[in-house]
């Protein structure tokens, strides 16, 4: 009787084993290689020292060029070139250019390119989202990329696991961000370092796959190398709405599975949190935040570009007005998110509002453009990292926090949560 | 490599890509350019002060953060033979064994060695000595697997030699 995880198991199918162990290291099929436009143009200079041409798969390799795009200076132009002429040459099926591209860890969800019980390696960190749909899914460098996209496998060293078991409802504010953040404000930035996170229990029925996918994305800020939920009738209706009637296999740790350490979070007692700089567990909650004055508020990115976190900032600003002094950006993360949310009536809320709307992209989050912080300035941003010089001068400030937060703080123009506006 | 020597850079917990390798330079892929912006936003005069066979001694979970592999390029391409650290975040430590950049977890040598003390490491045993304070130090040896690759000089040409 074997003890794996739901990671294991999933290494294990794709290693042609019956059973894996922590600490092991395999050799594994890969479903699906990811790249973008900063780290695919190095994938691609490592292929060229291959003995052999060509790539393993064209229908099992995903560019996405999203953090520099549209294209933000020539360099960048460059990138892209490069990544669109490889996609061209090799015939590559989902290559994602503007236009149909979207931030990647939304776009290929939505897009049925990531199933459960798939194994999947990207070439950016936050790979890790696709856990939500009960997928094997890390982030990995860019030779690793390469390896992947010409041999089609990877090497793995077998991850022991930590088990968090949600029990409860959130209430009308908390959501998965909140979520996310109480945990690495718990467990510290390198709390999982090289473990699953493994998230489990009654109380995932109250998060929408949304809000899912916020929390899996962000297990790499607590070090983990992978986050993953069970799949259960949201994460199926999910895929029977994107999956393309794909099938798939769902994998269920054993009863016994073994995990290094287990945490019980209950959602009814969480509350707004805010990650405070400059490292993603320094997180607060507004029982113990003062005034902090601040001069953006970003909404969007790979951890709250989609439509749950778009209707949520839209509630809070619906009626109101950005503070005289904040530059509030709406980015939605995908086309058919933007879509969605211009026929909900969304955008014209935020634009009624004083905020402004851009075409899907990273920029901001990673002080690309379309939002970087001068010194001193300060942001709230719904993105994912609050590191030094992360959006922009090295003595800007990033508070990472909800949708919720974030919109509430772009009205009163401090960090602020919705039950200061009256809501 | 076999062996490494030069003068320890120190950093502390948690050193992360962005600062490695800050986004702004991430336009481009050329190993010498992005090695003048090295260390840029932790250490401004990092990139004046460092000479080949130099090395990184830092504490724990170095090179969180983003997968950008521009990261241990930017450290490799200033010259820098090798990271000691307490801890590395697992990307960085993939990609630094994938591009032949030794790296070395000892909580023990990270601990006790300090900036500017001259160091030298001997891979084939993990031998680090502090030459500066006499103090000798035994690094986690890497599994057979991972030191072909290292010894390969890089995945790419394990992947190579392996068909």
């Amino acid at each position: 009787m074997s003890k794996m995880t739901m990671t294991q198991k999933i290494l294990a199918a794709h290693a042609g084993l019956s059973e894996v162990r922590p600490g092991q290291l395999i050799e594994a099929d890969l479903d699906l290689v990811l790249g973008n436009d900063i780290t695919s143009p190095v994938a691609i200079k490592e292929m060229e020292k291959f003995n052999k041409e060509g790539v393993f798969n064209k229908d099992k390799i995903a560019l996405v060029p999203d953090h520099f795009v549209p294209n933000k200076d020539i360099k960048s132009a460059e990138n892209c070139k490069c990544v669109r002429e490889f996609a061209r040459r090799n015939s590559i099926t989902n290559y994602f250019e503007v236009g149909k591209m979207g931030i990647e860890h939304a776009l290929l969800p939505e897009s049925g390119l990531t199933l459960p019980g798939d194994l999947i390696i990207g070439a950016d960190s936050h790979t890790c989202t696709y856990g939500a749909l009960g997928a094997f899914s890390t982030g990995i460098g860019s030779t690793d990329m390469a390896a992947g996209m010409a041999t089609g496998k990877g090497w793995f060293k077998v991850p022991s696991a930590i088990k968090f078991n949600i029990v409860g409802k959130p209430s009308k504010w908390v959501s998965g961000k909140d979520v996310i953040l109480h945990i690495i404000g718990m467990i510290g930035v390198d709390g999982a370092l090289y473990k699953s996170m493994e998230f489990v229990g009654e109380g995932i029925k109250n998060l929408s796959m949304d809000d899912r996918f916020t929390i899996a994305n962000m297990a790499i800020e607590a070090g983990g190398k992978n986050g993953i939920f069970p799949v259960d009738e949201i994460a199926v209706n999910y895929l029977n709405e994107h999956a393309n009637g794909k099938s798939y296999t769902v994998y269920e740790a054993d009863p016994d599975a073994e995990y290094d350490e287990e945490y019980t979070i209950d959602l009814g007692q969480l509350k707004p949190t805010v990650s405070f700089p400059h490292l993603p567990e320094n997180t607060h909650t507004f029982d113990e935040i003062d005034d902090i004055k601040i001069d953006q508020v970003v909404i969007g990115s790979c951890t709250n570009g989609r439509i749950d976190d778009l209707r949520c900032a839209a509630e809070v600003l619906s009626g109101k007005h950005v503070a005289e002094e904040i530059r509030c950006i709406v980015i939605p993360a995908t086309q058919k998110i933007y879509m969605q949310a211009m026929k909900e009536g969304l955008l014209e809320t935020f634009i009624n509002a004083g905020a402004i709307v851009s075409t899907p992209t990273c920029g901001p989050c990673l002080g690309g453009y379309m939002g970087v912080l001068a010194s001193g300035e300060r942001c709230v941003s719904t993105t994912n990292r609050n590191f030094v010089g992360r959006m922009g001068a090295i003595d800007s400030e990033i508070y990472l926090a909800s949708p919720a937060v974030a919109a509430a703080s772009a009205v009163t123009g401090k960090v602020s949560q919705p039950s200061e506006i009256g809501l | 490599m076999k062996a490494a020597k030069g003068t320890v850079f120190k950093y502390g917990d948690n050193v992360d890509t962005d600062v490695i390798i800050p986004a702004r330079y991430l336009n481009t892929t050329d190993h010498a350019e992005l090695a003048k912006h090295c260390m840029e936003d932790i250490d401004k005069d990092f990139t004046s002060k460092v000479k080949t066979g130099d090395i990184i001694v830092a504490d724990k979970n170095f090179g969180c953060g983003s997968s950008r592999e521009h990261a241990p390029i930017a450290i490799k391409a200033s010259g820098v033979s090798c990271v000691i650290a307490k801890s590395f975040a697992r990307i960085f430590y993939r990609n630094s064994i994938n591009i032949g950049l030794p790296i070395i977890e000892c909580e023990e040598a990270a601990e006790n060695i300090k900036a500017g003390d001259t160091v030298s490491i001997d891979f084939d045993t993990g031998l680090i000595t502090d030459e500066t304070s006499g103090r000798t130090f035994t690094g986690q040896a890497f599994p057979p697997f991972m030191q072909k690759i290292i010894d390969s000089e890089g995945l790419i040409n394990y992947i190579n030699n392996k068909e």
